[in-house]
């Protein structure tokens, strides 16, 4: 056979796969994005993250005001793997920290907003208006702060109240995080899919604490904090199952993903992207690239052209 | 079983040193932590009150390691405060080291900048000519000078002080006698720790004359391992990347010398 004929033949046979992927509206180059709180304050770190191959950074929750966070300890490495923070949401503030990034143009910004009630998200989200924002991710998850992320995701007629305020203050897609309160997320999710919500990231981190035995006391500053890192990714995987069984709406996988197995498992679990964070405190800013060669390998072993030939396929049986 | 750096390890504080009324030196026992390399610091864990980084003293005695500590706010007042036999918890050692050249040598350090100037000298060889610059604010704020001489007993070596009031050695900013010096001679490394500024003018004056120079940086730390972010320098994280990085690498820093960021994470001008 004619060497170009082969070719040709062959590449309509095998495509090369492509990392891109969409959460709904939301179009990604790369299915692996930075998870809130992660590196997440400076323009600067996000254009080395999205060059290390990660297709989106979420930012560091922000408030309508700057806040400082807890005093230290506020990180603790769990024996056995994983972490436990209780940083306590510090950040710049909405408003500040729309004017570092009113210059990007590059990097895919996805802004995680912290609050309390709808007004506060409609702020900050009026805030943004001169800023390309990817998405904006509504914080309906922070276990260690008072007053926002849990404690709003607990209440469903705020979940419902917030997200039909975001909604309606924006065109850019809204995604939810949400996490393991005492309402069962899948209340909150489904409101606020009932609510209009683009897309769900899922989980956020475990309600947690550490108490050393010498000193007797517990170590975090704030006494409990949320768990993240590889301990959670079972029940992380298990929760992107759940939601992308009963519900038909787009899921950002996110919790204890550090290899490319990690994140084909959330794919196969029904997750269009993922969200990573501890991994980067083990394998440092490298665990982008490390994962998408790895993923771009296995599409090829398993002759997959897209991100969307996996997704869900673990719910086939 | 080979100790995982990240996990917090107790420890008893054995001997406490007066250096100056603001300034101790806090000695424990602990294999890891005295063999450090010069320029990496720990996270210290103050029970009840905060945690840390501070940078890893020199130890005389094999297997010990110490703190030099400057009482300023509430956690560092509190490391401070610590008397012997109190426990404290620690965690790394985390951050490169610096690159230490032969021959020629400039170390300046200012304020607690010192420590990690002292951990570098137990690595100097006999052979290299030594120049140390301490800077202080006055007589009484002037610490390991006599401890500087000794390291250096077996080298050619020079020790000098500045303060800013004049009340010891040269009057002036160390800066300046850094800008002197590096006019007078070539000198094969410049390593400096201390205030951002004194840090900033260091590496300009050793930098523009094609010296090679290193800074050990210091920014806001929260979790030491690279994952709150609060460390970042431009596109750098200190704690991580750092904290010492070359001269090179610094001149095309924007924020290095420039701007530093608060607890919240705001962009403030020094
Ligand atoms: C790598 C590194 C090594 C250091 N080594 C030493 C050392 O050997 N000896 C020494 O005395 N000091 C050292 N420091 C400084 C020390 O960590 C504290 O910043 C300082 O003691 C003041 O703390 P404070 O909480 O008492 O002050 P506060 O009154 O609480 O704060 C005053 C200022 O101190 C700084 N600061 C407070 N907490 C932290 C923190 N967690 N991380 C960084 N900066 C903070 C901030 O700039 C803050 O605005 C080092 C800092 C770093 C980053
Ligand atoms: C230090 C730290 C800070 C975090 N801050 C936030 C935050 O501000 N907003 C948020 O929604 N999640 C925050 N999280 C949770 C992460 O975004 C993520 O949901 C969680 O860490 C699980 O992912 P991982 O196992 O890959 O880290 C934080 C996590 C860590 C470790
Ligand atoms: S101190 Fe947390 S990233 Fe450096």
């Amino acid at each position: 056979m004619n060497q170009l004929l082969y070719s040709k033949l062959s590449s309509l046979f095998k495509v090369e796969p492509s990392l891109a992927t969409s959460i709904g509206k939301i179009q990604l180059d790369k299915p692996m994005m930075l998870a809130s709180g992660i590196l997440g304050i400076s323009l600067d770190v996000f254009n080395r993250l999205y060059r290390s191959g990660a297709g989106a950074v979420v930012t560091k929750s922000l408030s309508t005001e700057p806040w400082e966070g807890y005093p230290n300890p506020t990180i603790f490495s769990v024996k056995g793997g994983g972490w436990i923070n209780a940083v306590g949401l510090s950040n710049p503030g909405a408003t500040n920290f729309a004017k570092m990034i009113e210059s990007n143009q590059t990097v895919p910004i996805v802004v995680s907003l912290v609050g309390s009630i709808p007004e506060d998200f409609e702020f900050m989200i009026k805030q943004f208006e001169n800023c390309k924002v990817t998405a904006y991710e509504l914080n309906l998850s922070c276990p260690h702060v008072a007053k926002v992320g849990l404690e709003v995701g607990d209440d469903p007629e705020l979940v419902r109240k917030i997200v039909t305020t975001s909604k309606n203050s924006t065109d850019v897609p809204i995604i939810a995080k949400v996490g393991l309160g005492t309402t069962h997320y899948l209340n909150t999710v489904s409101t606020a899919i009932d609510s209009g919500i683009d897309a769900i990231t899922a989980i956020n981190t475990v309600r947690a604490m550490a108490i050393d035995v010498e000193t007797q006391r517990p170590i975090l500053s704030n006494k409990f904090g949320g768990l993240s890192g590889t301990p959670i990714k079972p029940i992380a995987l298990r929760c992107v199952y759940e939601i992308s069984s009963k519900y038909d709406i787009p899921i950002i996988g996110c919790g204890g993903v550090s290899t490319w197995e990690d994140a084909v498992e959330f794919f196969l679990a029904g997750a269009s992207a993922i969200q990573l964070g501890s991994a980067i405190g083990d394998n440092w800013i490298d665990v982008f690239g490390e994962i998408n060669n790895g993923i771009l390998e296995y599409m090829k072993r398993k002759n997959y052209s897209s991100i969307k030939d996996m997704v869900g396929l673990a719910k086939k049986s | 079983m080979q100790r995982n750096h990240n996990h917090t390890t107790i420890v008893t504080i054995e001997k406490v040193i007066d250096e100056t009324p603001t300034v101790r030196t806090l000695v424990f026992s602990d294999d890891l932590m005295s063999n450090v390399l010069p320029g990496q610091f720990a996270m210290v864990w103050i029970p009840g009150i905060n945690e840390l980084p501070m940078s890893v003293m020199i130890s005389n005695e094999p297997g010990k390691a110490a703190f030099t500590v400057r009482k300023h706010g509430p956690a560092s007042t509190g490391l401070f405060n610590i008397k012997e036999g109190q426990q404290i918890g620690i965690r790394g050692p985390y951050g490169n080291s610096f690159d230490l050249k032969k021959g020629k040598l400039l170390l300046v350090g200012g304020g607690t900048g010192l420590v990690p100037m002292m951990r570098l000298l137990s690595f100097v060889k006999p052979t290299d000519d030594v120049t140390v610059l301490i800077g202080a604010k006055s007589k009484d704020e002037v610490f390991f000078e006599d401890f500087a001489n000794s390291m250096l007993e077996k080298n050619p070596h020079k020790v000098l002080v500045s303060t800013d009031d004049g009340s010891y050695g040269e009057k002036g900013f160390v800066t300046d006698l850094v800008e002197k010096l590096v006019n007078e001679s070539h000198y094969d490394g410049v390593y400096v720790c201390g205030p951002e500024i004194m840090m900033y003018k260091t590496v300009q004056s050793a930098h523009s004359r094609g010296m090679f120079v290193q800074a050990s940086l210091e920014r806001m730390m929260k979790c030491g391992v690279g994952i709150c972010g609060s460390c970042c320098v431009g596109e750098d994280l200190v704690c991580r990347d750092g904290t010492v990085f070359d001269g090179e690498h610094l001149s095309s820093n924007k924020e290095f010398g420039h701007f530093y960021r608060n607890k919240a994470g705001i962009l403030e001008k020094y």
